[in-house]
């Protein structure tokens, strides 16, 4: 019956003619082709030493963003656990003190905040719900480590530099 | 027999033992350079610089690893399998000439532990043998892959054994000879056999892949249908030697095949040399140039193994009993005539 796409193509096996049955012609161009790779740049990137250019919509290792008076910006209301679907991330949320209003910019904040990396597939969703801004995926690759315990990022990996006092 | 002699030799041997274990070694190493350059990658380059401390690296990672005997193995036979496989590729090189004679203190000394008459029956034979450690490794693992790997070996082994005997005879009919250090010396400078004998050294060489168990005949080690072949059920350092038979085997291939075919240690322009510099130099330059070509045949045996995928078994078979034997045989029969011809 005739195709109606048109795409079909029929394949006819013809027998090997003698050239090709002793498969030395066919051998000594595929030599040529892999010689002619031999002195190609390879392609790969040595990577602890050399990165690659990563695209503008990366997501690498999360920060915990401060506000422009460097003062945290998450409030530990807990969205970012619950959109996270790997399960990654934990929180212990605080009442702040008068005196540490410096410190947070809401009332409430987040006195422990984990995520382990471990669990973590940097889909963004936490980025994403954050109402706050306070979570951005903008880091670089994660590191290795050798120990799991090693992956559960607290505070003290997370959250951003504070800001430099002018 | 005097103690000099056996002194003399005892050094030889130890060289020649250290040179192949050296070259095996930096084989792994090349290989996997070779196929990284061969696919655009870089290859190991972590192990000191360029990665040229990596087979010292493997070589303690397999002494480290855990020893497992299976237990319905042949526990006698598994051990020897690999041994086995070790010696049979390392004495090979016992016959092989690998210079003109030196002369030290007003005695000469040959570079070839020994110069048996029949030096090329020797090869054969000690390649023949090396299909026994594959054998009765694969055999005592006491697994149906190990077992199907070792037939697979045992039967590639004999079929081109076949090929590559008739090869020889046709190189014999042109040489007189069955020692390997007339046979060299009678290519002087650039009367290579290979340009007597060139359809004989294509014959040979697919043989010698075949021999070998290198790619594209690498059946009885054929990951996709037999895991990992004969050894399959080897760990640690036992597995490391079938891995380095494996390379002491290409070496002592591309050694016979430079031997035979590509005038050993000769070279053009060799007498320009041997006038002008002191002579031991020059034959230890005609040393070096032997083992360049070794080198470069290495070096093509890699390439080979990176460009052509794996034959089926019934390919296999096919090229040595329906191509190889009937093409041997015709070669020797044009080698006859021509010899013949030459004679009036």
């Amino acid at each position: 019956m005739e195709s109606l796409s048109n795409k079909k193509k029929v394949l006819e096996q013809k027998p090997l003619n003698l050239a090709e049955r002793l498969y030395l012609p066919a051998i000594v161009k595929g030599l040529g082709t892999t010689m002619s790779h031999f002195f190609k740049k390879s392609a790969t990137i040595r990577y602890p030493e050399v990165e690659r250019e990563f695209s503008i919509n990366w997501r690498g290792m999360h920060s915990l963003k401060r506000d422009e008076e460097g003062r945290e910006r998450c409030t530990a209301c807990g969205l970012c656990a619950l959109s996270c679907p790997a399960e990654a991330i934990t929180m212990i949320a605080a009442e702040r003190k008068a005196e540490e209003k410096h410190l947070y910019r809401e009332e409430k904040y987040a006195a422990v905040y984990e995520i382990n990396m471990l669990r973590c597939i940097f889909c963004g969703l936490c980025e994403e719900a954050c109402p706050k801004e306070a979570i951005y995926l903008d880091g670089p690759i994660v590191p290795s480590d050798y120990l799991r315990k090693d992956f559960i990022y607290g505070k003290d990996k997370l959250v951003e530099a504070p800001l430099e006092t002018k | 027999m005097d103690i000099n002699f056996v002194i003399e030799k005892f050094i030889l041997v130890t060289i020649l033992f250290a040179i192949s274990l050296v070259i095996a070694m930096y084989s792994t190493y090349a290989e996997r350079k070779v196929a990284a350059f061969l696919q655009d990658r870089l290859g190991p380059d972590r192990a000191g610089p360029f990665g040229i401390l990596q087979p010292l690296a493997d070589g303690v990672k397999m002494f480290m690893k855990e020893e497992i005997v299976p237990a319905t193995s042949n526990k006698w036979l598994f051990m020897v399998g690999p041994g086995l496989a070790m010696l049979c590729a390392c004495i090979g090189t016992a016959v092989i000439p690998w210079g003109q004679d030196l002369t030290i203190g007003g005695k000469t000394v040959p570079l070839q532990v020994t110069d048996i008459n029949v030096g090329v029956l020797y090869i054969f034979g000690v390649v023949s043998l090396g299909v026994y450690g594959v054998m009765i490794g694969g055999w005592a693992s006491n697994n149906k892959y190990s077992l199907l790997s070792a037939i697979r070996a045992a039967s590639q082994n004999i079929s081109y054994e076949v090929a590559m005997g008739l090869s020889i005879i046709a190189l014999l009919l042109v040489t007189n000879s069955l020692s390997l250090k007339e046979i060299v010396a009678q290519q002087h400078s650039w009367h290579w056999n290979v340009i007597y004998q060139p359809l004989g050294f294509i014959i040979f060489m697919v043989c010698s892949f075949a021999e070998t168990n290198r790619a594209p005949f690498d059946l009885p080690e054929c990951e996709t249908e037999l895991i990992g072949g004969y050894h399959t059920e080897y760990s640690s350092m036992k597995l490391g030697f079938y891995l380095f038979a494996e390379y002491i085997n290409m070496f002592v291939s591309s050694t016979v095949m430079v031997t035979l075919y590509f005038g050993g240690y000769n070279y053009p322009g060799m007498d320009y040399i041997a006038a002008h510099w002191a002579p031991n130099a020059a034959v230890l330059f005609g040393t070096f140039i032997f083992f360049m070509k070794i080198f470069m045949f290495i070096f093509f045996f890699m390439w080979v193994r990176w460009t052509i995928p794996r034959f089926r078994y019934d390919q296999l078979m096919n090229l040595g009993w329906k191509g190889l034997i009937p093409l041997a045989i015709v070669n020797i029969i044009i080698t006859g005539i021509w010899i013949a011809l030459r004679q009036f």
